[in-house]
């Protein structure tokens, strides 16, 4: 047996040991590695920046815990950036097991703004069962799909629902979205029916099924999985979560890729070693 | 570097259940059998109650009760079926009655009485997917797929083609009533590489995922847990 035959007999947990390094090591000592925005990146930071200051931005955060690495940093960003907007934000969650987290985040966020009150600057409407039903009666009216809000309250009685009756009254979507329902449903159910600008952030994994909707417009801007959120954060001059985890995910791509590669190096060997 | 470990209970809770699980890629063991059947009892449960107060409560119990008292989310209008778009007040007792269908499934007689409201949503669904995906995937990718060959910048040109050519070929490939063979073969096989290409940026976009999700659980324990800066 072959030196390279030996390796490709290698016992996998060497590689989870190697995969842990390094994405241990660059979060205990930042590498500093630059991140360059991508165009949808750049895309979605315009699209925000192009919202009248002091309009009413719809909102859904449509994840559960699962996603948190790759959703809340964008979530955090976009509201700073809104917010500094003076923009009033309506948020709705259309997954079950994310109301609680998106509201003990967007307070996070909401804490560094002293000025912003909720019910006045920000809403939590939480979570309505439905899925795209529900996307589709926020069309007929947002009082109507959600008479509540998250904690409680009439949303009749909220400042900020007087300004936000229906689609109509936004001039644009951002979608964060880490599956069903969640972007595509919105694609599909508001921004074809209803012609509302949308962005959205998206996690890695599902970014290939979003990039036909970039390419055709519907999707003005994307930010895409941890990478998306990063790049959002150097746009903004921020240092955050996804910026600090991308040294790890770097170096952990990198080894990726050395695998892939040594392991056709390695089949090669055994498929020649079959042969002779 | 300094190591201020995290004073809340909760946060040594989470990191013991990370390591036990996280102890599975050393091999299968008591520590992630526990923490996996801990996870779906938790779930299971967190789920069960959240729906009830998030789901049922808000939208069937407290509208109803609201609607036996003579009023509901109008305070202008009175009376138990004084309803409108948003406060369906008497009517939600059809939703209700539908919900418990489902129920009967458990009872061997009257099961099949479960299709019912089953038929209802399928029905429901089928049309929102239909014309949602219509509107939203079929008509908008078409128009978008109609691009000029040749413009005034030679970049967007060369996308352009590359586009086209890929778009085709890509749709050729899955073209069965003929064998791939000859030029046929050659615009198929085009089409495949296509193909491998998005497949690789899935891949890569898939690593990306689930590193992501790594390094969310390692930030937890260097940051919340062990306070290392």
């Amino acid at each position: 047996m072959t030196p390279l035959q030996n390796l490709g007999r290698i016992d996998r947990r060497w590689l989870f040991l190697g995969m842990g390094i390094l994405v241990l090591i660059p979060l205990l000592f930042p590498l500093h590695l630059p991140i360059t925005p991508t165009a949808t990146s750049i895309a979605f930071h315009r699209a925000i920046a192009n919202v009248p200051d002091g309009s009413t931005v719809l909102m859904s955060c449509d994840y559960d815990p699962g996603t948190i690495p790759e959703m809340v940093p964008m979530t955090r960003t976009a509201l700073r950036q809104l917010w500094e907007k003076h923009c009033k934000v309506v948020i709705t969650v259309l997954w079950p097991g994310g109301p609680g987290l998106v509201d003990r985040v967007v307070a996070e966020v909401a804490a560094e703004y002293p000025d912003k009150k909720y019910g006045v600057d920000w809403v939590n409407l939480g979570y309505k069962p439905g899925n795209e039903a529900v996307m589709v009666l926020m069309g007929q009216g947002i009082l109507t799909a959600f008479p509540y809000d998250y904690r409680g309250n009439a949303t009749r009685s909220l400042p900020i629902m007087q300004r936000a009756r229906d689609y109509a009254d936004f001039p644009l979507l951002v979608s964060i979205s880490a599956g069903y329902p969640g972007t595509k449903e919105w694609v599909q159910q508001v921004q074809a029916r209803f012609h509302l600008p949308m962005v959205a952030g998206v996690t890695a994994v599902s970014v290939p099924e979003f990039y036909p909707y970039v390419q055709s417009g519907q999707l003005i801007g994307m930010l895409s999985g941890m990478a998306g959120a990063a790049e959002y954060e150097v746009l903004r001059k921020e240092s955050g979560e996804a910026s600090r985890g991308m040294d790890a995910q770097s170096l952990a791509h990198v080894f990726v890729a050395l695998c892939i590669v040594l392991g056709n190096v390695v089949q090669r060997d055994v498929r020649r070693g079959d042969g002779s | 570097m300094s190591f201020h470990p995290s004073p809340d209970l909760s946060v040594w809770i989470a990191a013991f259940i990370t390591l036990c699980i996280f102890s599975f890629l050393y091999k299968d063991n008591p520590f992630y059998k526990f923490a996996e059947h801990l996870f779906v009892g938790v779930s299971a449960g967190y789920y069960t109650i959240l729906n009830f107060w998030t789901v049922l409560v808000p939208n069937l119990g407290e509208p109803l009760v609201a609607s036996f008292k003579g009023h509901g989310v109008s305070a202008a209008k009175h009376g138990m079926w004084a309803a409108s778009l948003g406060d369906y007040r008497g009517y939600l007792l059809i939703p209700a009655l539908l919900g418990l269908l489902l129920f009967t499934r458990l009872v061997g007689r009257i099961g099949w009485l479960s299709r019912w409201p089953l038929a209802l949503v399928i029905g429901a669904y089928a049309g929102l997917k239909t014309t949602g995906f219509a509107q939203g995937d079929l008509v908008a990718q078409i128009e978008a797929s109609l691009q000029p060959l040749w413009t005034a910048n030679p970049v967007t040109t060369i996308n352009a083609i590359i586009f086209t050519v890929g778009l085709l070929t890509s749709l050729l490939f899955f073209f069965y009533s003929r064998e791939p063979k000859g030029a046929f073969g050659v615009v198929s096989r085009i089409g495949m590489a296509f193909l491998m290409v998005s497949f690789g940026a899935g891949y890569g976009y898939t690593v990306m995922s689930r590193v992501s999700l790594l390094i969310g659980r390692f930030q937890f324990l260097v940051v919340d847990w062990l306070g290392l800066r």
